[in-house]
């Protein structure tokens, strides 16, 4: 019953944490727009995410529901915070600099925003679940 | 929570710049120095950045800050200007003015302050997405 509860929110949770991740690269990117010799990394949100959630209960929640239950729950609980790392790649630079940066400043700030929305709407999300569940309590002590 | 890290990379680069543009200002202010008694006028500066890795657990390599390594001297030959009256002037009368290029150092005060708004702009994002982040669940 209760990974049934959680399973969404746990996906959403695991979202939440390569959103965060992804953050912090391109922000290290912003930051070293003019060093000399630096090369821009990211990573690839979807491969990651499904990494991630491989054969844990986020998984199954996305595969359907009822899909699984009650499997893999152990897994997180046994390792909190041991989450998977995602594998960074290099950007390709559009247009090659003399001091070897390939820092793209305006793919940046596109992904830093775009990344920035995404992050608020997993938080909806999740506070959409949460408010779910907390109606479904709600009402069963009222009746 | 890998997203403080932010804060300490927007951080770092905030202050790289901010040595830069320090740097930029007191080229600027020495652009018309003539060579002191010692015959060496004023040369130029410029910062040279560093990537630095701030991260201590997962990926190292995802929390590049920026650090200023070095400054560089401009090692080019001053301005020199024919002005016998000048008290500074050498024996054949010449003048050495710093060699400080006003319009490169214009330039690069208007990078370095791009680049500190762009990571101010990191900077409140990033707060902006931990204070939604504290209030999970509460409405």
């Amino acid at each position: 019953m209760i990974p049934r509860l959680t399973n969404a929110l746990e996906f959403q949770s695991q979202a939440l944490v390569l959103r965060a991740e992804r953050q912090r690269v391109i922000a290290g990117n912003i930051a070293n727009a003019d060093t000399p010799g630096f090369k821009a990394r990211d990573f690839d949100f979807a491969t990651a995410l499904r990494n991630a959630t491989a054969g844990s209960v986020g998984n199954n929640s996305a595969g359907g529901p009822g899909a699984g239950l009650g499997t893999g729950i152990a897994r997180d609980v046994m390792t909190p915070g041991g989450r998977s790392q995602p594998a960074l790649n290099y950007a390709q630079p559009q247009q090659t600099q003399l001091d070897n940066n390939t820092v793209d400043m305006d793919r940046e700030r596109g992904a830093f925003v775009d990344n920035a929305v995404k992050f608020e709407a997993t938080l909806r999300f999740i506070n959409g679940s949460v408010r779910t569940l907390q109606e479904a309590m709600k009402s069963a002590n009222q009746s | 929570m890998s997203m403080f890290r932010i804060f300490d990379v927007a951080g770092s680069a905030v202050s790289a710049q901010s040595q830069r543009l320090n740097v930029v200002a007191s080229n600027l202010a020495n652009a018309d120095t003539v060579a002191g008694p010692d015959g060496s006028a004023y040369k130029a500066r410029q910062v040279v950045f560093q990537t630095t890795l701030l991260g201590t657990t997962g990926h190292r390599e995802a929390t590049a800050g920026v650090r200023v390594s070095t400054i560089s001297e401009d090692n080019t030959p001053g301005r020199r200007v024919h002005d016998p009256k000048h008290p500074s002037a050498d024996a054949d009368g010449y003048v050495t003015y710093s060699n400080v290029n006003a319009v490169e150092e214009m330039v690069n005060m208007m990078s370095a302050s791009r680049s500190y708004q762009n990571n101010i702009e990191v900077m409140s994002t990033a707060r902006s997405l931990l204070l939604k982040t504290l209030q999970i669940g509460q409405n």
